[in-house]
């Protein structure tokens, strides 16, 4: 079992002959994703990396019965291609493009949620089910089968907590990549209860950031609705207030988002937090034994 | 991105939102002819930088006569202002706001920024103008006002309805006279794609007209390619030229306090790499991060913005590979050591993407100072001992 998707499910690349998006969906073929399609518009008709191109969503989900959608189109055009696939039909958009204005994604994930169309992202690694299923631009050799969920909202923290997994002696269900801008997705209060509800996750990591505040409604969640264990970090502790360090989320203003407020609230619902992502591992390890 | 005052006043200008007539000036000279034309009978001298708390500092003062102007510009200009919302070196004043004075009634505070939570953009209003937000949002909340704005649906009658009597503003005139403030507020920051707007003070005037006595705002830097009016109106004397340079390269930098470099690929590694230095006890000296397209010279780049901090005794280069490709990286390693003199122990570790080929190159180009670890705590461990001279 897992999270969102499997080895069954089909997926569709939106911006498909891109220069990205040819790269990564060859990635995903060969991690075995069953990616039956993709959307590039006048380019309908065409085989791309030996699979059908389509001018609309609509047509694609229509001919391949895809449910999900990947999206790698340019950050002007993304705000379009959600909406698209929302009125389409498709179930779970997972956004990779990084750059997308705000103002669009808050009218695409709008326009998402009234047509009951999941979001992933943007500007996020995306999800990966160990040795199933791979829709984003993750380095899918690390992510060993186990029985750890993740969620992050950093890429390159995905994997490092992944790393952290997998050297320790397990193996990862579904890892979820959330991203960092200010309007995303799936967070963790989606996530997490997914995770609960999934017989084959026996632990989730839970990796945050400073700014805003995904993880103190995260730690309200916990204490009500999560039973497993959970162990996170948050990164920039060590951050200099006011500064945006990368991500537009990753910035701390007033009190408000700091690292030590959020793991102080994680910690007490229960959360075993650590200090260093190098500490995963171990921690994971002291709970699953 | 942030703008002027002056350029906000500019845009507000624009879109007809009332504020009181200025220009902007760079010389003493230019101030006193800028406040001739002006005509008077009163002055406001305004340091233009990109920090709030302009006032407090001595940067915004009254005049009275063209003689005050001319001395309050020659006192401002060129001094280094102070506040809350800069850092303890403060920031040069290099340009001036030479503003009409303006006959004050009352003073309230008006804002438009992204509520993250609703996830879309809120009105934010108080009766209490003129004072640090933070502190009425902290000692008396009720004196704020909320207004969510569904840009689906825009600005309608009723959100201004609710701003106004929020406001307690009861003339029927003046009611017109905020609602239509709001909406075209409302309006500019939607097509302009703005993260922020704040007018603190917006004034009611003796006649019962309202002004926008200050404008500060903020763009989404995601936008700024649809919106090259703005981006023209970046000021990068006002932004830390290392970042800029940075910038230039596809590098994320930030400057810190501490002694050991990090180049990172990601935010999230890139902070969770300083932590874990902090976490073995010593201290990073920058948060960058090289972002998804490092290449041979973006890794020569970030090692030479690093270096010129003279506090560096150590860097850690931690990648996890993704889209970011190991080898790469290991061959700018290689660049960066031939270009500049890297003067101090290089811990590198780099896993992901084609790790092992980066481990081959960095293990035959047998550079001198270079250590090489196997995961993150193993890096962080040893650039510490490096930085301590063990």
């Amino acid at each position: 079992m897992s999270i969102l998707v499997n080895k069954d499910t089909k997926v569709i690349v939106q911006g498909f002959t891109g220069k990205e998006g040819s790269f990564h969906a060859e990635q995903c073929i060969d991690y075995g994703t069953q990616i039956v399609g993709g959307v590039t518009p006048n380019k309908g008709g065409q085989t791309h990396l030996g699979k059908p191109v389509f001018n609309t969503v609509a047509e694609a989900v229509k001919t391949t019965g895809a449910t999900v959608s990947m999206i790698f189109v340019p950050p002007a055009f993304v705000g379009d291609a959600v909406m698209e696939a929302a009125e389409a039909g498709i179930e779970l958009a997972v956004i990779i493009t990084e750059g997308a204005p705000v103002k669009d994604m808050q009218m695409a994930k709008a326009h998402a949620t009234k047509h009951g169309m999941k979001t992933l992202g943007p500007n996020c690694p995306g999800i990966i089910t160990a040795e199933e299923c791979k829709i984003g631009i993750m380095p899918g050799m690390i992510f060993k089968k186990g029985n750890v969920g993740l969620i992050s909202k950093s890429g390159t923290l995905t994997y490092e907590g992944t790393n952290q997994v997998v050297q320790a002696g397990y193996g990862i269900t579904t890892a979820v990549g959330i991203g960092g801008d200010p309007i995303i997705g799936l967070s963790y209060n989606q996530l997490l209860p997914m995770f609960e509800a999934d017989p084959d996750t026996e632990c989730i990591v839970m990796i945050g950031e400073i700014g805003g505040d995904l993880e103190i409604q995260a730690a309200k969640l916990i204490k009500e609705q999560i039973t497993k264990p959970v162990v996170a970090f948050i990164a920039g502790q060590t951050a200099p207030k006011g500064k945006t360090m990368g991500h537009a989320g990753a910035i701390v203003s007033g009190s408000a988002g700091t690292a030590a407020e959020k793991m102080a609230a994680l910690e007490a619902v229960g959360v075993k937090v650590v200090v260093s992502p190098a500490e995963i591992g171990k921690a994971v390890k002291e709970i699953l034994g | 991105m942030n703008i002027h005052e002056y350029q906000a006043k500019q845009i507000f200008a624009k879109y007809g939102v009332p504020t009181p007539k200025g220009i902007m000036v760079e010389s003493v000279k230019d101030a006193v002819i800028a406040a001739q034309e002006l005509g008077g009978p009163v002055w406001v001298v305004k340091a233009q930088i990109h920090a709030g708390g302009r006032g407090l500092g001595g940067g915004v003062k009254l005049a009275k006569s063209i003689e005050e102007v001319e001395t309050l510009a020659n006192e401002i200009l060129g001094m280094t202002l102070v506040t809350h919302q800069t850092d303890a070196a403060g920031k040069l004043v290099q340009k001036l706001y030479i503003e009409d004075g303006a006959d004050i009634k009352d003073e309230f505070y008006l804002s438009v920024v992204l509520d993250r939570k609703l996830e879309m953009p809120l009105i934010m209003a108080s009766t209490e103008g003129g004072m640090n937000i933070e502190d009425v949002a902290e000692n008396t909340p009720e004196k704020i006002i909320t207004i969510p704005v569904d840009p689906a649906i825009g600005f309608q009658g009723f959100h201004g309805r609710e701003l106004a009597f929020g406001l307690g503003i009861t003339d029927k005139a003046e009611q017109k006279k905020i609602i239509s403030f709001a909406q075209k507020l409302f309006k500019l920051y939607m097509e302009l794609d703005a993260e922020m707007i704040e007018i603190n003070p917006l004034v009611r005037t003796g006649s019962g007209d309202f002004l926008a006595l200050d404008g500060k705002m903020g763009f989404d830097n995601s936008a700024l390619g649809r919106q090259p009016e703005i981006a023209a109106m970046r000021d990068f004397t006002e932004e830390d030229p290392d970042e800029v340079e940075a910038a230039k390269y596809g590098l994320s930098y930030v400057a810190l306090d501490g002694e050991i470099g990090c180049m990172v690929n990601g935010a999230g590694l890139a902070m969770g790499t300083m932590d874990t230095i902090n976490y073995m006890g010593g201290t990073p000296a920058n948060f960058l991060d090289v972002g998804g397209s490092a290449n041979a010279e973006t890794v020569a780049k970030g090692f030479e913005i690093i270096l010129k901090n003279p506090k560096v005794k150590a860097i850690f280069v931690n990648i996890f590979g993704g889209i970011v490709r190991c080898d790469r990286i290991a061959n700018g390693i290689i660049e960066a050591t031939k270009i500049i003199d890297v003067n101090v122990p290089v811990i590198v570790r780099l896993d992901g993407t084609n790790a092992p080929e980066a481990s081959e190159i960095l293990k035959k180009a047998n550079i001198d100072n270079l250590i090489v670890a196997s995961d993150l705590g193993d890096g962080a461990a040893k650039a510490v001992a490096a930085a301590k001279g063990v």
